[in-house]
């Protein structure tokens, strides 16, 4: 790893200590004496058996490609804040092709389900785009907006299609068991030992999708002439359009390849399996912006993300252990915002730690 | 449609038109100063949150406070208030002195939130819907709620802070606008390099303005809570709502005013609509809870070539650069 790698990796680490410290304290002083075992949990849950490595896999699936889109705009001069309404738009497709596809066998229906969401994301993300490369309006603004108007838009249409909607569960409805993703050899591996039998992770060829994607994600980004020009227009859009790069044109690529990204996430997050659907409530779902957080604590970097998203998702199936000592699962919700506040000044640590390492190399 | 369902309606938009007057006021400073603030939802959510739980506390015990229902209202929002400003301080160290980026401490701030309250909530409580006792409606201020028109509308079935909402919206005209301070303020979101060599602390001035905004956002979220009796650790999107207003205000306090009724009768259009009888029943609620969002979103396409927004809104100030 060259100094930069390993800085950056620091700073990461040392912005996950700082957060779970914070959370440490909240335990501390709402329960002192639950606190240690509480945090143990979120510490070693996530690793405990076979079944809960495979659950980290399966949670961390959606939060990798929610990242890897909040880290590609991001690399190209953009804030993509509107995964959470792509991601649901890519879900919601990806739902109705899934039940109303029936008549197409599993292996073309799956794979449909996932191109379209990816164009779903990719459109919804392209309307902010459109905006901010023709009207000039904050990719930011127009997001928060389009989040809002995919979710109302969306509780509507499951509302109202009796096809898709659960009324009993008031979620959409369950997809048919051929439309949920292949789970190949994964049971055999990610299972727990229960009773005479076994009860496995529903973990998925979906996290398989997710690595390939971040290095697809990486190879466009750094080994691509189309990828360099992306980032030129982030780093510096002055020099970028005096070097004739259509800045306009690689504005709306960025945001759909982004919102793209968001609608994989929703597609494989709710082609799961095991009853999981999208909440007939008006809240945007969490993944997006914890994809906020996926993306900076990997420091934006697609392979980086890959891991910073399974700890995450470690983390909160940990959390979601914590009821069992009397606390709430949201504890961790709140260790990964403190982690997302220091992310905002991570290059502020990263050169305090480059600073600190100098100073010792130079025997101060 | 009779009157009574007339007064019913405007009395129930002013429920969602003040808290969102006076959060998309306290955006309004920071945006003035210069400083982006996203948080505003985060704020609304921590501000209701410990006021609740202050009031619950105050209610739950015998002293002066819970005999005078006006005074424990303004007392808790003041404790609501001193919540925003404090999580303010949080957004304005990053975002001021650390030059961090302003828009990853906003979704910080608003991811922490919730997930405290909820923390919180469970751990005091046992149940993520905080109760309180909702006793602060004035059924009718004596004389002027006898006024025909106006008086059902504003001085009936209404709360204290529906007049706050209007004391602040004439206070931040005056202070932004006819005051020193006003002045600097503006300046710094507009060009901080000519305020800061005029003498300005650019630093302090946007200190002030994310303060304030804090205080207000904190107070808002409370004013949003109290007519529903119960907080839930969430402000459901009013936060953004807010900044929605502002943005469709222009960054002006009276068309602020303007667009706070506007979104504000719409949530009411979209809880009511089915009592109200000239309506088409066709036509869903969620439609007119994304009207806003939609007519923000035309508002923002048509507008920003030459956008009403502080010039160097969301640049961290560096006293070096140009």
């Amino acid at each position: 790893m060259n100094r930069d790698g390993l800085l950056s990796f620091l700073s990461s680490v040392l912005v996950i200590i700082i957060g779970l410290l914070i959370g440490f304290i909240v335990l501390l002083a709402t329960n002192a004496q639950q606190a240690w075992p509480a945090f143990q949990t979120i510490l070693t849950f996530g690793m405990r058996s076979m079944r809960n490595i495979g659950d980290v896999l399966l949670h961390a699936t959606p939060i990798i490609l929610t990242g890897l889109s909040v880290a590609f705009a991001f690399k190209t001069g953009l804030f993509n804040i509107g995964a959470s309404g792509q991601f649901m738009f890519g879900g919601f497709v990806a739902i109705v092709i899934s039940i109303h596809g029936v008549s197409m066998p599993p292996a073309v229906r799956i794979p449909v389900a996932i191109i379209a969401a990816a164009l779903a994301g990719a459109l919804w993300a392209g309307l902010p785009g459109l905006l901010k490369a023709y009207r000039n309006v904050h990719e930011v603004i127009s997001s928060i907006m389009t989040n809002y108007i995919a979710m109302f838009f969306i509780v509507y249409m499951i509302q109202s299609n009796e096809s898709i909607f659960n009324r009993g569960l008031s979620t959409s409805a369950h997809l048919p068991e051929s439309s949920n993703l292949p789970r190949l050899f994964f049971p055999d591996i990610f299972r727990d030992a229960l009773g005479a039998g076994f009860v496995s992770s529903r973990v998925n060829i979906g996290i398989i999708i997710a690595i390939v994607v971040a290095v697809l994600v990486y190879i466009i980004l750094e080994k691509t002439t189309f990828g360099y020009e992306l980032k030129a227009c982030g780093f510096n859009p002055d020099a970028a359009m005096y070097a004739g790069i259509n800045q306009k044109r690689n504005i709306i690529f960025s945001m759909m390849i982004s919102g793209s990204l968001a609608g994989i996430a929703g597609a494989l997050n709710f082609m799961r399996g095991g009853g999981v659907g999208i909440g007939i409530i008006e809240v945007l779902p969490v993944e997006g912006f914890t994809g906020i957080s996926v993306a900076f604590l990997g420091l934006n970097h697609p392979i980086g993300i890959i891991f910073s998203g399974i700890f995450i998702s470690y983390m909160q199936l940990g959390g979601g252990r914590l009821s069992t000592y009397g606390f709430s699962s949201e504890l961790v919700e709140t260790v990964i915002a403190v982690i997302i506040y220091f992310c905002a000044f991570v290059f502020i640590t990263k050169s305090l730690i480059g600073r600190f390492i100098k100073k010792k190399e130079r025997g101060i | 449609m009779d009157m009574y369902m007339f007064y019913f309606i405007l009395q129930r938009t002013m429920f969602f038109t003040i808290p969102l007057l006076i959060v998309a006021l306290g955006g309004l400073f920071s945006e003035k100063s210069g400083i982006v603030n996203i948080a505003l939802e985060g704020k609304m959510v921590l501000g209701a949150f410990t006021g609740v739980m202050f009031m619950r506390t105050i209610q739950g015990s015998e002293n002066f406070l819970a005999n005078n229902p006006t005074a424990l209202l303004l007392v808790t929002l003041v404790v609501a208030a001193a919540t925003g400003v404090g999580t303010s301080l949080l957004h304005a160290f990053a975002s001021i002195n650390l030059k961090a980026n302003q828009i990853i401490s906003g979704v910080a701030i608003n991811m922490f939130a919730p997930a405290f309250a909820v923390f919180y909530s469970i751990y005091s409580t046992g149940n993520q819907n905080v109760f309180f006792f909702n006793q602060f409606m004035i059924d009718s201020v004596p004389g002027l709620g006898r006024i025909p028109f106006i008086g059902p509308i504003l001085f009936q079935g209404a709360y204290i802070t529906t007049y706050l909402g209007f004391v602040i919206l004439v206070i931040s005209v005056i202070v932004l606008y006819k005051t020193k301070f006003g002045l600097r303020l503006r300046a710094c979101g507009e060009h901080p390099h000519a305020a800061d060599s005029v003498g300005v602390s650019v630093i302090k001035m946007r200190y002030a303005g994310v303060l304030i905004s804090g205080g207000l956002a904190g107070m808002g979220g409370l004013i949003w809570a109290i007519p529903s009796s119960l907080f839930a650790g969430a402000v459901n999107g009013y936060g953004f709502l807010a900044l929605a207003v502002l943005i469709f205000g222009a960054w002006k306090p009276q068309r602020i005013l303007i667009a706070a009724l506007f979104f504000g009768f719409m949530q009411t259009i979209a809880a009511t609509h089915t009592a109200i009888n000239i309506l088409p029943n066709a036509i869903p609620a969620q439609f007119y809870r994304m009207l806003p969002f939609i007519a923000t979103l035309i508002i923002l396409a048509f507008t920003s070539k030459n956008t009403m927004a502080p010039k160097a809104l969301g640049q961290p100030y560096d006293k070096g650069g140009r």
